[in-house]
């Protein structure tokens, strides 16, 4: 869809998403990097493929030269430069956007270009702490946590993907060229769903509440989310709504099925059982039959039974399960590529289906790394 | 309305469904100028008006929900029933005017009451549409319901998040629905580009799963390429030690890390320990790591003396990365934040001031805002079906 632009990727790790988007979207992405880098690191194979690859010394005045001369021809340029660093200076949005006023110019940093922490450091740790998701994760009596594949910069590319394309929208409208300023602090805001609203609104704030779910019942009331099954965890929570009360009755029904005694649970009208006015103690009286279903069943046999029987909740999946799915295999989500040492590469296709097709890689393996 | 110019100032979007998934597509484009009108009926409002916390007053109500309103800033709300001739044709010639439509039904209820992408582009065949669902629209699962809460441990984000002997943790909401909403929205803006270039129309088909996977794609490299499983780990980090969050003297949370042997002699000299750096215990990263334990125990003491603020500052001018863990109530009040007007405040008729979020790209030309309020349910049906589409 995008065959006709050309982008320039001079980013470090917090941009390295936004190219791999704007590739699959089917622009050129000439991604360029420093001599000597890490490029049989698995995070970077998996975020630069489907881009070209130039390895240029960035701080040698020819090659700042000849990127400033690639600048001309560009349609977006992404970058990571570090604020109010001297060696930065020519990736200035000033410079290029006078090099060339039709450029759409990317900044991705920690914090953003602007602003009194603008100069902060920040690994995905500190970002993902100062965006607000590791005060919603983690026991409640323990540290808040981060995820442990880190996703920062990955919030950060996402944003500076779409911001790329809003700006490009406009300039294919009569407009022109413009400098996207993203913080990948501000990216990570927008993961924390409507947490924000219950402090805006209420005075709230909502907390980390462990393997509990909050912010679903106006009395506080938690529900639990994670059940301990043959293999793993199964999340399951008690919803409302259609899907809710569908899934609650195929439960019921799932269980008396397997002959397991149902409690509380057999007296519940579902048809007018209303999760968000339920107390912890009606929460705590429903979900006491559950953990012997749980312990019935295995993941597979969770994510089967649930899916033939139009029920809500998944499986906790490990990345093994995940590879194992059929549902990504029938939709052709992988791509295998062959090395030039002819080694294999299994990596995330396209992000997307067009017209019924999944866009191929643009660059075969041995062209793009 | 802003008086700023608006990038998407041509563009006109169409929303069928509710929830976070697909609303979160069409207030970003609101957000930068975009026409976006909600659609909705009074037997089936939008699921975030009635069924998630929290209210005005912590009352529900159709108009109350804060939750609805964060995600439909930006937009007008019109009510349509498509069960009656009427409501379908009016759902008709909102598509026709659109040049995008975003829907996040469950796969094939577009087409099973007469308005999917095979029907509609026979009126508008240069329409984008763009489809989001859980598992996309085919494949042995298309047609499994599911929340993005949930969704978000079918795609290894809930498994790979707690200590390494506890259980997994969840995201809070549906986290895995705002990478499918900022994903899906940079494949509709891009179908739109080649529309104005070619006049084609396109069907986009998002897998919010599948988006997400790109989140942790390189742990399914990893993992394709010699078995390795990405395992929750705390905050623990392969490369860097100290790497966590230590609880300060206010009750605050700090979040530090260290990288190299210079970043550690700076942290032991900012907290008043510079002896620290030349214990062998600690001196190196390797040396570090063996003994984390009790380097974490160390750091929990000292700074259990410190004040979060103060000390974030102090470890920045020293060179560390650290920040203050940031609880929901502090990014109201976040000095980086607030500088880059991340929060904006607008009236609501009946939930009154409210803050809504503003994407996190600043463009220096076209800077986009929260042009109002989210609408009530039906409150512009006169605005765009008497002006609109006159």
């Amino acid at each position: 869809m995008l065959g006709c632009y050309k982008v320039l990727d001079l980013s470090g790790r917090l941009g390295w998403l936004a190219g791999r988007i704007l590739a699959d979207l089917g622009a050129e992405v000439i991604k360029i990097e420093m001599p000597g880098a890490a490029l049989d690191d698995a995070e970077w194979r998996a975020l630069n493929f489907n881009k070209s690859l130039v390895q240029l010394d960035t701080a040698n005045r020819i090659n700042k030269s000849l990127i400033e001369r690639m600048f001309a021809t560009a349609d977006v340029l992404i970058e990571t430069a570090s604020p109010g660093d001297p060696a930065d200076d020519w990736l200035d949005p000033k410079c290029t956007l006078a090099l060339n006023p039709r450029l759409i110019h990317v900044s991705i940093t920690p914090f953003g270009r602007q602003g009194p922490r603008a100069g902060w450091r920040g690994s995905d740790l500190e970002i993902m702490a100062a965006g607000g998701a590791m005060s919603l994760a983690g026991d409640p009596d323990g540290a808040p946590l981060r995820v442990s594949i880190p996703q920062a910069s990955s919030w950060a590319g996402a944003h500076a993907a779409t911001g790329a394309l809003v700006a490009l929208s406009h300039r294919s409208a009569g407009g022109q060229g413009q400098h996207v300023d993203v913080s990948a602090q501000a990216s990570v805001v927008a993961g924390l769903a409507h947490a924000p609203t219950f402090f805006d609104i209420l005075g709230e704030t909502p907390s980390r509440a462990g393997s509990k779910i909050t912010g679903r019942s106006v009395h506080g009331a938690v529900y639990r989310a994670f059940w301990p099954c043959k293999d793993g965890y199964i999340n399951f929570v008690i919803y409302g709504g259609p899907a809710g009360r569908r899934t609650n009755k195929a439960l019921v029904s799932w269980m008396g099925e397997k002959g397991l005694e149902l409690g509380p649970l057999g007296e519940i009208d579902w048809d007018t059982f209303d999760p968000k006015l339920a107390t912890q103690d009606d929460v705590d009286r429903i979900e006491a039959p559950l953990r012997a279903f749980f312990n019935t069943v295995s993941k597979s046999e969770f994510l089967d039974g649930a899916c033939s029987r139009e029920m809500l909740g998944y499986p906790v999946s490990t990345v093994a399960d995940i590879a194992a799915d059929p549902q990504l295999q029938a939709r052709g989500f992988w791509r295998d590529l062959t090395n030039p040492d002819g080694s294999k590469e299994r990596h995330c296709g396209s992000f997307y289906i067009a017209d019924g097709s999944r866009p191929q890689f643009q660059k075969p393996a041995d062209e793009a790394a | 309305m802003s008086a700023a110019p608006q990038a998407l100032a041509d563009l006109k979007v169409v929303e069928f469904g509710g929830y976070a998934a697909g609303p979160h597509i069409g207030k970003m484009l609101g957000n930068f100028g975009a026409t976006v009108v909600h659609v909705e009926s009074h037997t089936h409002p939008d699921g975030f008006r009635l069924e998630y916390p929290p209210f005005k007053d912590g009352i529900p109500g159709v108009n109350r929900g804060g939750c609805f309103a964060f995600f439909n800033d930006s937009k007008y709300g019109v009510t349509v029933n498509v069960k009656e001739p009427d409501g379908l044709a009016q759902a008709r010639q909102l598509i026709d005017w659109a040049d995008i439509v975003i829907e996040n039904m469950r796969p094939g209820v577009m087409a099973r009451i007469g308005l999917g992408y095979d029907e509609v582009r026979q009126t508008n065949p240069e329409l984008v549409m763009l489809s989001t669902c859980n598992m996309g629209q085919s494949g042995p699962r298309a047609h499994t319901p599911g929340f993005g809460s949930q969704l978000s441990s079918l795609a290894g984000f809930c498994g790979a998040t707690g200590e390494a002997d506890g259980p997994p943790m969840l995201l809070y909401g549906p986290y895995i629905d705002f990478i499918a909403s900022l994903m899906g929205c940079s494949a509709a803006l891009a179908a739109f580009d080649q529309r104005r270039r070619t006049g084609e129309g396109t069907w986009i088909d998002i897998s919010q799963y599948e988006c997400g996977l790109h989140f942790i794609a390189s742990a399914l490299l990893a993992y394709h390429r010699d078995g390795t499983i990405a395992e929750r780990d705390g905050n623990r980090d392969p490369e860097a030690a100290p790497h966590g969050a230590y609880q300060c003297r206010d009750g605050c949370w700090i979040a530090l890390s260290c990288w190299s042997d210079d970043e550690f002699s700076a942290l032991a000299e900012t907290l008043g320990s510079p002896h620290l750096a030349g214990d062998p215990r600690f001196a190196t990263i390797e040396s570090r790591r063996s003994n984390t334990q009790a380097l974490e125990e160390i750091l929990a003491d000292t700074l259990r003396e410190r004040d979060v603020t103060v000390i974030a500052g102090e470890l920045q001018r020293a060179e560390v990365a650290a920040y203050p863990v940031n609880t929901i109530g502090d990014l109201f009040t976040d000095p980086q934040l607030d500088a880059r007007k991340t929060w904006r405040r607008r009236k609501h008729v009946e939930i009154g001031e409210q803050s809504y979020l503003m994407p996190a790209f600043d463009l220096s030309a076209t800077p986009g805002d929260i042009c109002h309020a989210a609408p009530l349910l039906g409150g512009d049906n006169d605005k765009v079906f008497g002006e609109f589409l006159k």
